[in-house]
Order: C-alpha cells, then sequence, then structure tokens
C-alpha cells in the first residue's frame, strides 16, 4: 500500500527542519522523472502562488472614537467613498471603490498608501445621536492611528481564467488589459502549474481555515470564494478548463508589504488591486502526489472573446502554448501576454518556502472543507414592483 | 554603419523646410519616418531611424541642432519607473513593435528602446501608470 502521511506528521518534519518542501514549478519537473508513490515518500510540501489582479478585494478599518464621538453614516478616504453600514467607526473599503469625479484612484490606493505609511484624509459625517452628538469630522489617519486593518477578500486566486481576444474592428479596454482588435493580441491571467487552486483541484487539502501566505505575511483561507463554482468544464485530467472555484481571505494588513499587495488602474475599466496570495499544499498521498505534478502542458483553458457579447469561446489551449508566446486560434497565429506577474509568484512561492523550512509557519488541516457540486445562478431580472 | 532612433522637435518656424533631404544628399544617412506629427505654423515631431557612417550620423544631428531642430535619442525621451515595475505583462500585451517583452525564462520584463515606434499604447495599457514618453 502506499504511503498516507498525516498533517501532525509533516509538522513534526517541519519544526525539526527535517521536511522536503518544492515549488509546484520544481515539483512538476520532478514528476518528468519521478512517479507519484516516489513524490509521497519524497516531498512533503509543495508551495503554489500567485501575483495578479483581483477586483472582489478590500480592507476591514476601525478608526477608533474621536472626542466627541460621531456615527459616521457617509465616508471617505481621500475622497474614495467607503462602506458606512457598520456601526459607528467600523467601515469596509472596496478595493475597486472610487470617486466617479477622481475614477484612476480608488479603494486599492487608499489601501496601499495606508499600507505605506502615508497620511489619508478621513471625511465622515452622521446625523448627530443623542450617544453621537457630533455631525462631521475631517482628519488625518495613517495606520498607526487606526485599530485594526484587515484585508478582507471575498473573491480571490480563481482557479484557473479565461484568455482574453478581441475579434472586432476597434480596439477594446478591459480588466484583461488592452485587446488589440482582430485578435492581434491574447492576454491570460494564471501562473499555470505554479498556481495555488490548479494543484489542488478538488479542494483535498485547502478549505476553511487552510493558512497562507497572503500579502507577504500569514493569512488564511476562509471560506469558498463568491461565484464558487466547482462543476464547470474539466479535462481528462480533471483540471477545469475555464474559470471555476475561488477562495475567500483574511488577514492583518498591518502585517502585510506593500511588495505583495498593489493597486492599479485599468484604462476605461477602473481600480483593481494585485494580491499576492500563496498555498502550500502537503502531499498527504497518492492522490495530491499526482495532483501537484501537473505542468503546463496538461493545464488548459479557454480562449473567449472579449469584444462579442456573450464573449463566445473560440478556442482552447495549454498554459505551455500561451507561455511560448503564441497561441493558434483557428488556424490564427496570436501573439499571447500575461497580465499577472509570473516572476512574483515564484517570489512568493519560494519566500512561502523559506517560511516552511524556518519551521515558523504551520501548515493547517482544514477545519471543514468546501462544498462539492456547485454551480452558479445569473441574475434574472424581473418586473421591481414600483408601489 | 550604426542605426540609431531620434526624436526630433521643430520650432513653429522650421516646419516646411526640407531637412530629412539634406540629411539624405549632404549626410549619406538612410532615414526611416517611423512617426511624424507636423502642425505648420505649430510645432513638428518625428520619430526618425537614422541609418549611416557613425561619423555621418553626428554630423548630421549636428547640423540639425544648428538649424534650432531638437535632435535626440529615442532612449533618453521614453523612461519606464523600473523599480516600481512588477513585471505583470500588461504594456507587452499592446507592444505589437516588440520593444517590450517578457523574458521567458525569469518572466520579467524587457525594454529594448530601439525597437520602440512611439505609438504610445503602453502608457494607458500599464495599470501602475509607469511610462513617459516625451515625444512632442
Amino acid at each position: 500500500m502506499s504511503k498516507i502521511k498525516t498533517y501532525e506528521e509533516i509538522n513534526q518534519k517541519l519544526k525539526s527542519g527535517k521536511a522536503v518542501i518544492l515549488t509546484a514549478e520544481e515539483v512538476s519537473k520532478m514528476a518528468l522523472l519521478v512517479s507519484p508513490e516516489e513524490i509521497v515518500e519524497k516531498v512533503d510540501v509543495v508551495t503554489t502562488a500567485t501575483f495578479g489582479a483581483m477586483c472582489s478585494s478590500g480592507a476591514i478599518i476601525n478608526f477608533g472614537h474621536p472626542n466627541p464621538p460621531i456615527r459616521m453614516e457617509k465616508i471617505r478616504l481621500n475622497g474614495v467613498p467607503c462602506y458606512e453600514g457598520l456601526a459607528a467607526v467600523d467601515s469596509y473599503i472596496g478595493a475597486t471603490a472610487c470617486d466617479p469625479e477622481n475614477p484612476k484612484y480608488g479603494g486599492a490606493h487608499v489601501i496601499q498608501d495606508l499600507l505605506e505609511g502615508k497620511d489619508v484624509i478621513l471625511e465622515a459625517w452622521g446625523k448627530g445621536t443623542d450617544c453621537y452628538p457630533r455631525k462631521h469630522i475631517r482628519t488625518k489617519i495613517n495606520i498607526n492611528t487606526i485599530n485594526e486593518f484587515t484585508l478582507f477578500n471575498p473573491r480571490n486566486a480563481y482557479q484557473n481564467y479565461n484568455v482574453a481576444v478581441n475579434s472586432t474592428k476597434k480596439m477594446i479596454h478591459t480588466y484583461m488589459g488592452t485587446l488589440l482588435p482582430n485578435l492581434r493580441n491574447a492576454t491570460y491571467s494564471t501562473s499555470g502549474e505554479l498556481s495555488p487552486l490548479l494543484n489542488d483541484p478538488e479542494f483535498k487539502t485547502i478549505g476553511l481555515g487552510t493558512r497562507i501566505f497572503l500579502g507577504g505575511t500569514q493569512g488564511f483561507v476562509v471560506w469558498p470564494g463568491t461565484q464558487f463554482h466547482t462543476t464547470k468544464p474539466k479535462n481528462e485530467l480533471g483540471v477545469p478548463v475555464t474559470n471555476a472555484a475561488t477562495i475567500a481571505v483574511i488577514g492583518n494588513l498591518k502585517e502585510m508589504s506593500a511588495d505583495y499587495i498593489q493597486a492599479a488602474y485599468f484604462e476605461k475599466y477602473g481600480v483593481s488591486m494585485f494580491v499576492g496570495i500563496g498555498i502550500p499544499i502537503p502531499i498527504l498521498d497518492v492522490e495530491i502526489a499526482k495532483r501537484v505534478s501537473i505542468n503546463n502542458s496538461q493545464i488548459e483553458t479557454s480562449v473567449l472573446d472579449y469584444g462579442t457579447n456573450g464573449t463566445p469561446k473560440l478556442g482552447q489551449v495549454s498554459y505551455k502554448e500561451l507561455q511560448s508566446g503564441f497561441i493558434k486560434v483557428n488556424g490564427k497565429k496570436i501573439r499571447t501576454a500575461p497580465v499577472a506577474s509570473l516572476s512574483k509568484a515564484r517570489k512568493i512561492a519560494n519566500e512561502l518556502k523559506e517560511w516552511l523550512q524556518s519551521g515558523n509557519f504551520e501548515i493547517s488541516k482544514p477545519v471543514q472543507m468546501f462544498p462539492q457540486n456547485t454551480s452558479l445562478k445569473s441574475l434574472k431580472e424581473t418586473e421591481a414592483d414600483n408601489d | 554603419m550604426i542605426k540609431k532612433r531620434y526624436i526630433l522637435n521643430f520650432p513653429p518656424d522650421r516646419g516646411d523646410k526640407a531637412f530629412s533631404y539634406h540629411l539624405v544628399k549632404d549626410y549619406d544617412i538612410r532615414i526611416n519616418i517611423l512617426k511624424a506629427e507636423v502642425y505648420p505654423g505649430k510645432r513638428g515631431s518625428l520619430l526618425l531611424e537614422l541609418q549611416g557612417k557613425k561619423d555621418n550620423i553626428e554630423n548630421g544631428v549636428k547640423y540639425l541642432q544648428k538649424n534650432q531642430i531638437t535632435c535626440e535619442p529615442l532612449d533618453k525621451r521614453i523612461h519606464l519607473n523600473e523599480e516600481k515595475c512588477i513585471d505583470c505583462g500588461n504594456c507587452t500585451a499592446v507592444c505589437f513593435a516588440g520593444s517590450l517583452t517578457m523574458n521567458k525564462e525569469t518572466w520579467k520584463l524587457e525594454f529594448d528602446k530601439d525597437k520602440c515606434v512611439v505609438c504610445e499604447l503602453c502608457i494607458p495599457a500599464c495599470p501602475l501608470n509607469l511610462f513617459e514618453i516625451d515625444f512632442r
């Protein structure tokens, strides 16, 4: 019978400095020569990583109470609107939030400014109540003046993502970058064989409570991400061939680094935020060893026409083809470009490896596994009652 | 023989002179016009690739400068804030000239300024706004 390891055994090896840790790219190379059975014997943890624009991100902030106190019912940070429906001085700033008058500076930029130690102008209004008499405040805040500053991202680290092309005669601007007309470029946004959820496609080790690398510090997977879809089409190896599952993550922004959190503005689209995530995958058994062994030639994704309503699928390509610089779609050779940073993802995978090697990072068994067989509803429009 | 790209800026009263003719005829320089914006009476800007003997190109550039035409190597006029670059690759998607490419080993951005045609598509394509091009 093939070997089975437990989380406890692996954590013991990590503590004693005897664990063998490889990045997902290294194990994919190793798997060309070595069987999954041998990988279970030889490797304890595989580190995966991604660094891409993840729009569904944001931060929980507690400003602290001023004197006299205010019940903040409208809040702006450097002019960017923040959520005002959380008690008196709690707020959530979404990465993509912005003042329409200043669309190139948004929530992600506010988060980055705070992270870099810059002062940010907080302005808030309240109606004035018996217990919160104040009606207006305008003051400077920074990372040291606020209480909690928590990154909480409802949908990150997409398991695979589509390739974007544009078949129309007009250049278009999207969250997948600028798409030249007449299929003159193709953009893709996943770190392929290094990508976290592609290395554990059925969530055998990643679940609620998984300790991860988030923005340069330890964070956690706290829930399935929004739009968590586990029944999208898969290839013969069980890897989804389009965007499928996601994760919700949380971590302390006060401990994070601006090297791994980066505000971004996409022309004629809006603000987003690059987020660095690394997930360790414990090699518990042969099945998991097989999963982490897959390489870029075995991971495929769908080529979608972002210029046409409904984004019709034009083809399917592998990450090996995408990373070669060209793909072929309907016989036409198209130049490819990434829109997520593989070099940063590698840096994260290696940093996580160092954390594990130093014994300072324990792998955690999920307290609950993610649901299976999930799908998505689209928004059906029904006549709203005007009464 | 060398080949180098230059940005030429013409003052308002120089836009109607046949300077490129003299570069060819008097200095034996092969010129390739890659981009031109000429507004007679206002200003003119040219991106020229000059190919010829090193001395001839130097003298040709001096001739232009003597005639109040600013002539600077292209690489002095395009700037990328490399320190802040995250190597995402968005700029390489639009760079049809092949000036901006990803290194297939390191996946870091490489910028061969001599291939730039000043299409300026990289400026809005960079999500961090790290490019500056001074053409006009």
